[in-house]
């Protein structure tokens, strides 16, 4: 590549990532003389479709919860009494049924994840921006309620019976010994199936009995599972075959639920968090503010130790700024505490690159070498320590990210929050110290008479 | 050139007046853990009305809950420590308090079961390991020989028990907290550290290749006399982003960059006064044999 299409590539790469860094309304005023400018910038949205594949990004930066204020809360899945082959099961189940209660309650852009740390299973539950969680808490808590219910006599034969047309059987949960997914052997259609204990075997008789031909519910948590089967005859053994009506992956869906109303597995909450939203505020102004002070302290630093040098290091640690924003927005990078704290140090490693060279370039000249081969030089000698110092902090940060999950090291969130931005912040130091920097001192840096040789 | 190396004795005792002290502290007194590894919950709030004195809060919920501590904040705040608590019993509490002192804005609510935070020693400790020995691989195989690994691994554990150590004294003396922030902060400084060894072992490494007459006292000298500058100039960028951070960013950040900070100070300092000496002494103990 010359260096003028560089250079027009790094003013493309620039713009494209200020457009996407930018709030998505600017109001843009100008009153001068007869010149009245008064218009709104608006970000465009940002959308591709690639392959039948869409991407596409609201570009407003995520915050975590110790920002944007919230409740994380870690569970912890008591496992004593369930088999250990089932013990996966019933704890996607509980993940299943707890996403299921939060949807219930309205929380937007609630998290649920399960994790399996030393033999213990978790489920870990982010509610951001709430503040009155007690309700919601309360519901998680619980373990699964499924219960049998029967219409009311007189609603028997209507086809368009209502909820609350259904009434509570004795036959809940705990009689289910289990559900399984089984193919039809007629037709090959998936089936779920369901296995009840003596005394739901029992229950289950003389239910089907009251109601061959008509309905019976699966309710789970007070809501239904699925549409109501019909009872074609008594079932004496125990054991029920629902049919029809759904895919493969629906009656493993179902399957699983109704085994997570047999399994009730409790749950203890081990750890819970609530920020209140004015204490993450406090912290993203305090830290954006003193991020803005150390940045152009940064910077003036630089101007007066390296002159016009330092002008273009500043000029490129301000596109680097711009391209992690970017990243940011883009991937997206959930920002929390300790990932502004390792954004900001991230600055500090960035104009590491160019004082490198620039020392190095220093060195050169003063053993006698023009200054134009003393630029190339100082940036290929840099680069052994530059790579090298940086793939040792990639190591570190990459054993913080633990991107393998491994069970013996950290996966909180809030470390990988730091890694993940020491990480990208590193990589992109490493263009924008190299690439860029080279790029702008060849295009417009020329030096001071002095050292001119 | 200034002959740094020769005064390799003063800096190797320089560091033991930092590490002795606070690996003192370490086995005297050890950390003041937060609950992220102790276990407990903490409830931060903040009193409109009144301004109660901690010892009042503490008699109000002396019925209520164990309590282990009560720390004012800043404005009308004040932390609340107490034995792993429900949320159950937390709103309870808020109720009390509310009834004694007027309105009260809970501003964030924390409980952390003990086995979490067992747990979560166990995996920082692990980390740093797996740490320490990736790092030591990595610079052997970049440097050819062992002693470049050894020698930048100790010079990171120089810092690290440095950094360790002050945050043990400043625990029994001023009550400073270690938490999952500051388990951060170490592991930065363990990267930060080899970061900066590496650089001057590389001038290191280059003076070897072009220089076969020369001693390997005077090349490391070399070195650090070519390097110096880059290091402190770097640090103090960094220096300069963690002191605004320091003064200016908030309580909840405000020991973990002073971490950080300690960090890249000592991390600075043992680049070009452990790293470097320690080759030379590993090379003079390797020539007397």
């Amino acid at each position: 590549m010359t260096l003028g299409k560089k250079l027009y590539s790094i003013l493309f790469l620039t713009l494209f990532c200020a457009v996407i860094d930018m709030p998505k309304t600017v109001p843009l005023k100008l009153h001068y003389g007869f010149i009245n400018i008064d218009t709104k910038l608006t970000r465009p949205e940002f959308s591709i479709t690639f392959l039948g594949k869409t991407f596409s990004r609201d570009l407003e930066i995520k915050q975590g919860l110790d920002l944007k204020g919230g409740t994380q809360v870690l569970l912890s899945a008591d496992m004593q009494n369930i088999d250990v082959a089932d013990q996966a099961d019933a704890i996607e189940s509980s993940k299943e049924i707890i996403s299921r209660r939060i949807d219930l309650y309205g929380v937007s852009e609630a998290t649920v994840q399960s994790s399996v740390s030393d033999g213990e299973y978790r489920i870990i539950v982010e509610l951001p921006g709430v503040s009155n969680i007690d309700q919601a808490l309360d519901l998680i808590g619980q373990t699964a309620q499924l219960d049998f219910r029967e219409l009311l006599p007189d609603k028997k034969a209507t086809t368009q019976a209502m909820l609350s047309d259904f009434v509570q059987t004795e036959l809940t949960g705990k009689n289910l010994k289990r559900s399984r997914v089984e193919f039809d052997p007629n037709n090959g259609q998936p089936t779920v199936t369901l296995e009840f204990d003596e005394t739901g075997a029992k229950l289950f008789e003389e239910i089907t009995a009251r109601n061959v031909g008509y309905r019976v519910g699966i309710f789970l948590d007070q809501m239904p599972l699925m549409t109501p089967p019909n009872v074609s005859e008594t079932i004496r053994d125990g054991k029920a075959i629902i049919s029809g009506g759904f895919t493969t992956e629906e009656a493993k869906q179902i399957s699983i639920q109704l085994n997570a109303g047999a399994l009730p597995v409790p749950i203890n909450i081990v750890k819970q968090q609530n920020i209140g939203a004015t204490l993450g505020q406090e912290s993203v102004q305090k830290s954006v503010r003193a991020g803005f002070i150390g940045l152009s302290m940064v910077m003036l630093f630089m101007i007066l130790y390296y002159g016009w040098r330092g002008v273009i290091a500043d000029v490129a640690l301000i596109i680097y700024g711009l391209i992690t924003l970017a990243i940011y927005k883009l991937l997206p990078v959930t920002l929390t505490l300790p990932g502004l704290a390792g954004f900001i140090l991230s600055v500090g490693m960035a104009v590491d690159s160019n004082i490198l060279i620039f020392e190095r370039m220093k060195e050169e000249v003063r053993q006698g070498v023009g200054w134009q081969r003393a630029m190339e030089l100082g940036f290929g000698r840099a680069w052994d320590a530059i790579k090298d110092a940086n793939v040792a902090t990639l190591i570190t940060a990459f054993i913080l990210f633990n991107p393998l999950n491994w069970n013996f090291l950290n996966s909180s969130g809030m470390i990988r929050g730091f890694a993940l931005t020491l990480a990208l912040g590193i990589i992109v130091s490493l263009f924008t110290g190299i690439v860029v920097t080279r790029t702008l001192l060849r295009a417009f840096y020329r030096p001071p008479k002095e050292i001119k040789q | 050139m200034i002959n740094f190396m020769k005064l390799k004795y003063l800096y190797f005792a320089i560091s033991l007046a930092f590490i002795v002290p606070g690996i003192i502290s370490l086995g005297l007194y050890g950390f003041k853990s937060s609950i992220d590894f102790t276990g407990g919950s903490l409830l931060e709030i903040e009193l409109k009305q009144t301004k109660p004195t901690p010892a009042e809060i503490t008699q109000t919920l002396e019925t209520q809950a164990e309590l282990v501590s009560v720390t004012p904040a800043e404005g009308q705040r004040f932390v609340l420590k107490f034995k792993p608590l429900d949320r159950q019993q937390a709103l309870t509490i808020k109720e009390v308090l509310t009834k004694k002192y007027g309105e009260v804005t809970e501003i964030r609510f924390e409980t952390v079961g003990p086995t979490i935070g067992r747990e979560l020693l166990r995996k920082t400790l692990t980390a740093i390991v797996i740490a320490a020995i990736a790092i030591l691989i990595f610079v052997m195989k970049q440097f050819n020989q062992f002693k470049y690994g050894v020698c930048a691994v100790l010079a990171m554990f120089h810092d690290t028990i440095i950094l360790l150590g002050a945050f043990s004294l400043l625990g029994h003396f001023y009550g400073v907290e270690v938490d999952t922030l500051f388990v951060t902060a170490v592991l930065t400084i363990l990267s930060f550290s080899v970061h900066d060894t590496i650089v001057v072992y590389d001038r290191i490494r280059e003076s070897l290749k072009t220089n076969h007459k020369a001693g390997f006292t005077d090349i490391v000298n070399k070195a650090v006399n070519e390097t110096l500058a880059r290091s402190i100039n770097n640090s103090m960028t960094i220096i300069f982003m963690l002191l605004a951070l320091w003064l200016l960013g908030g309580e909840s950040i405000r020991w973990f960059v002073f971490a950080l900070l300690i960090g890249t100070i000592t991390g600075t300092y043992s680049s070009t006064f452990v790293a470097a000496p320690l080759l030379i002494l590993w090379e003079d103990l390797k020539n007397r044999k």
